[in-house]
């Protein structure tokens, strides 16, 4: 798990910032390749701002983005559509729009203007709606959908694009815990199937850390601690990056940390405030 | 719904079999409407006469001289300029997510006024140069604008809001000219702020259908990153929409417009109410900018033959007719959308 995988997306020294504010001062990271990337933080510290300039949505005032060793802003951006999708975190649905229009959409870096719906396009689109199980959902109007459908035909959206790495705002921040799972189960497979990267922000970090192979931490612009959740989630992580005293014990089901927040209240039985006592962490090098 | 795919070699593209039967109905309703707007008049021509003559199969020598040199023309010039309001507008509402961003609002019209205005009042001028004046008023409006609205690409609501104070600074301009006017100047020039195809011959087709022939397509070649455009800014940079492309679709609706206004002056709401009447009758998907076309052609060319028709003999501008319809019509949309900034 430790063995380096070539990165094919890599911020170096990156400096960002809206207007004159700087949400991120100098920021380096590589983005393993093949891998299942989950970037956490407290809100406003910079991991939507990361995401958006490894899409290049956001033009770094200092430092560049990287793209199989070619410099983001320099490759035309229809060449870095068909490598690299982004879901925002909240794409406009145009009023009454059917879901196959909706996904076919996800074509454009694929078409010209002579070339407008190839057979490529009708297979890709097809093969996006059954990836995502939405396939009887094609005439029904995107408005009609629940939260849950509707994001996995975004992540249609996505698929169709065809892209080797796939970038996430937030995917499950409006979802109910069901939904979430789904979504993140449905990130998993195509990690697995193709052998996607894919790069996600999320906010709940017991799902980052079952979920994710590399664990980007940041806090106030910064990267705090990056690598495999079982080795860099520790109580001293948490208490660093959110302030928050917790333990961390293994997750039952997967095995991987599991952060059980202590808070003011309803600490019966459990450990005083503060007595974090040794790590229970998932330790894997014994 | 029903699409057609179309494939040869590596051309590829398909086509919503609904825009298609909307478009098709809408052109014969145009075709249709200029032979009536032909037939109508101070000497009213039987509609079956002016069929035979427009496609050579009966003329009489009666009738050739006013279809084809006095009646032809106009009716032209209203189907024209109808279309190129219509698809302008569609590309605008489309493009910045928002029905109320048509060409009138967006400084076109304000421009080409000010330009026709002051050539009129000031330089006593007429004819084909108050044209190009105009034209001239309309491209440099819009793109002082667009510019201001380009902060960090381009929102709606700064777009729209931007284009409304720009239209009010110009509109005051064009009050203070008309104070300043010879009362002769100033009622050529309301006539020609109403918007009006009065008296247009072929010196004013030509042109307006030679700017159309390179217009028309270059919009439609280029209106391909709507489909994108609409989903967000964000999404459609994702999707590989690069920042140029929506300038050259921008420049290319609002030359559209211009050259309409240019000809006809600032025909009221086709712009603002034909693509919404498109998008209706074509559903949600398609970007529609050819029925959205045909739909304003047919309401330019159908406004100024009833207008003709009920008000005759008087010659009521094109221009008041489709004001009297689309403001209600506007009125309906305001008060029927719950949501400012959705698509309609």
């Amino acid at each position: 798990m430790t063995e380096p995988v070539p990165a094919r997306l890599v911020a170096d020294h990156l400096r960002l910032a809206y207007d004159d504010r700087d949400v991120v001062e100098d920021l380096s990271v590589a983005i393993p390749t093949g891998r299942f990337t989950v970037i956490v933080g407290p809100n406003a510290c910079g991991k939507s701002t990361l995401l958006r300039a490894l899409a290049r949505l956001l033009t770094p005032r200092h430092g560049t983005v990287l793209l199989d060793g070619e410099e983001i802003r320099r490759i035309p951006t229809r060449t870095v559509a068909q490598r690299l999708g982004i879901l925002p975190q909240q794409p406009i649905a145009p009023d009454g729009i059917t879901v196959e229009d909706l996904v076919s959409r996800g074509r454009h870096p694929h078409q010209r203007w002579f070339r407008q719906w190839s057979a490529d396009d009708e297979d890709a689109v097809a093969a996006a709606l059954a990836a995502t199980s939405t396939t009887d959902l094609a005439d029904r109007s995107v408005d009609e959908l629940s939260g849950g459908q509707r994001q996995r035909v975004w992540i249609a959206m996505a698929i169709a694009q065809g892209t080797d790495i796939l970038l996430l705002d937030e995917p499950t921040t409006f979802l109910d815990l069901t939904h979430q799972i789904d979504v993140l189960d449905l990130l998993t497979d195509l990690n697995r199937e193709r052998g996607r990267t894919v790069v996600c922000v999320l906010h709940d970090l017991n799902l980052a850390c079952r979920y994710a192979h590399h664990l980007v931490a940041m806090r106030t612009g910064h990267i705090v601690a990056e690598g495999d959740p079982a080795t860099v989630v520790t109580e001293d992580l948490v208490r660093e990056v959110f302030g928050l005293d917790a333990r961390v014990v293994p997750d039952p089901i997967s095995g991987t940390p599991l952060i059980v927040p202590i808070g003011r209240h309803h600490t019966a039985g459990g450990a005083p405030v503060g007595a974090g006592g040794p790590d229970v962490g998932v330790d894997p090098t014994p | 719904m029903s699409v057609l795919a179309l494939r040869v070699g590596p051309v590829s593209t398909r086509v919503p079999a609904r825009a298609l039967a909307v478009s098709i109905v809408a052109a014969v309703l145009v075709a249709v409407g200029i032979a009536w707007s032909i037939s109508v008049g101070v000497f009213p021509i039987p509609f079956t006469d002016v069929v035979g003559e427009l496609t050579g199969l009966r003329r009489s020598a009666d009738s050739t001289f006013i279809i084809r040199r006095l009646r032809l023309p106009r009716a032209l010039t209203a189907a024209l300029v109808g279309g190129a309001f219509g698809m302008s507008g569609q590309v605008f509402q489309r493009m910045v997510r928002n029905p109320l961003a048509s060409p009138d609002i967006l400084g076109v019209s304000a421009g080409a006024a000010v330009g026709a205005v002051a050539w009129i009042v000031l330089r006593d001028g007429s004819g084909p140069t108050v044209t190009f004046v105009a034209l001239a008023g309309s491209i440099l409006t819009v793109l002082a604008i667009y510019l201001l609205a380009l902060k960090k690409g381009m929102s709606s609501y700064r777009l729209v809001l931007i284009g409304i104070g720009v239209t009010a600074m110009l509109n005051a301009v064009v009050a203070y000219l008309l104070t300043r006017a010879e009362l002769f100047d100033a009622q050529r020039a309301t006539i020609w702020l109403t918007g009006s195809v009065n008296n247009r011959g072929w010196s004013h087709v030509r042109p307006l259908a030679a700017a159309l022939a390179v217009l028309v397509p270059v919009t439609l070649v280029n209106a391909r990153p709507l489909r994108a455009l609409e989903l967000g800014d964000d999404t459609a940079r994702g999707l590989g929409v690069p920042g140029r492309s929506p300038l050259v679709l921008a420049v290319s609706a609002a030359a559209l417009a211009a050259v309409a206004t240019a000809a006809a002056g600032p025909v009221g709401f086709v712009a603002l109410v034909s693509p919404q009447i498109a998008r209706r009758l074509v559903g949600p998907g398609p970007a529609a900018l050819v029925p959205a076309g045909l739909v304003g052609a047919a309401i330019v060319v159908y406004a100024d033959t009833l207008s003709r028709l009920v008000f005759s003999p008087i010659e009521l501008p094109v221009g008041v007719v489709t004001a009297a319809v689309g403001a209600p019509y506007l009125l309906w949309l305001l008060v029927r959308s719950n949501r400012i900034g959705s698509g309609g």
